[in-house]
């Protein structure tokens, strides 16, 4: 078989207990349905009551390293732009 | 019954190591895991059965004895699922026919009236469930693919299409299970496969073959002449070292 017809699809998964999809990877599949069941046997091992994303590859716009500069370090020196100071009340979780 | 889950365990076993044969060698990475994982699904269900069925009977056998102490006389597993891999058309369609069956037959049996066999039944379901959707996506997606794919879906299907009228030859002795409400009966589950079946292969854009004559015997422990060399290889172990533990 030939990967011509076989796109890239990236690989979101959020486990049982997880707040939030994490990227685990990628996969190679036929169609988004076929992703979906890839991406099962592959990497989430079964593990009941877990939620998939599959995206295709050529989908996602990523930033661009060379960018780094405008993108993340203005704020690096302005302290006061990160909420530091904060002290978090007792029972907040997930923060 | 007895007999019934030993059965059912051989139909799980047998297709497994034929799964596992895929192993390193399926079209695709991803299928490849797919094969594997459909035949450790198969296995566990196997060894839940077996045990089962070695529980019901007196004797001091366990679920290894039957594994791997038997030779193909008594293994009592359908004539479908010692076929060989063939081609990913064959391996796709013997796939597609069988977890047809086991869906409706498990879910038959999770309400079955024997808990042993409920238990087991319940925690096979899930796994079947994902089997078919798996060969079914298969089965329309080869069938509806190219001139070739199509043309070999169709041809594989003609050739294991004489060994799926087996499933609903049920043993005389199965007759007082279904009327104990042990076990769901045949009627119905041949309805439900046919609906699916007929339903799967019209969306695939093949053809139903005529009736064939039908193979069976697989129950008798008559079998093809696929099984004997399986079960050497499965076996090969415990042949050469009896009752070798490690």
């Amino acid at each position: 078989m030939s990967k011509i017809y076989w796109p890239l699809y990236e690989v979101f998964v959020r486990n049982k207990q997880g707040l939030s999809h994490r990227h685990v990877g990628s996969l190679h599949a036929a169609d988004e349905q076929m992703a979906l069941e890839n991406a099962r046997d592959v990497y989430t091992r079964r593990s009941e009551g877990c939620s998939i994303w599959v995206v295709k590859a050529s989908e996602i716009t990523a930033s661009q390293p060379e960018d780094r500069g405008e993108f993340f370090d203005p704020a690096d020196t302005k302290i006061y732009r990160h909420p530091t100071f904060y002290t978090l009340p007792d029972g907040i979780e997930h923060m | 019954m007895a007999f019934y889950t030993r059965h059912l365990g051989d139909n799980s076993l047998v297709l497994s190591q034929r799964l596992c044969a895929w192993c390193g060698f399926a079209p695709e990475l991803e299928i490849d895991l797919a094969l594997a994982n459909i035949g450790l699904d198969l296995l566990g269900q196997a060894r839940n059965l077996l045990a089962y069925s070695a529980s019901l009977t007196d004797s001091a056998l366990d679920e290894d004895a039957l594994a791997y102490g038997r030779d193909e006389r008594q293994f009592t597993n359908l004539l479908l699922v010692e076929q060989p891999n063939g081609d990913f058309s064959d391996t796709l369609m013997r796939q597609y026919l069988m977890d047809a069956w086991h869906l409706p037959l498990y879910q038959g049996l999770v309400a079955s009236s024997d808990p042993g066999l409920a238990a087991i039944a319940a925690k096979a379901v899930k796994e079947v469930r994902y089997h078919l959707r798996f060969s079914r996506g298969w089965l329309v997606r080869l069938g509806n693919g190219t001139a070739l794919s199509n043309q070999k879906m169709q041809q594989a299907l003609d050739r294991l299409w004489r060994f799926s009228g087996e499933m609903f030859s049920s043993a005389p002795e199965e007759q007082a299970l279904v009327d104990q409400g042990v076990i769901p009966a045949t009627q119905h589950i041949e309805a439900q496969w046919q609906q699916e079946v007929r339903q799967g292969i019209a969306d695939a854009g093949l053809v139903l073959p005529d009736s064939a004559p039908y193979r069976t015997g697989g129950k008798q422990g008559l079998h093809t002449e696929h099984l004997g060399p399986l079960l050497a290889e499965m076996q090969y172990l415990q042949r050469v070292y009896p009752g070798q533990q490690w």
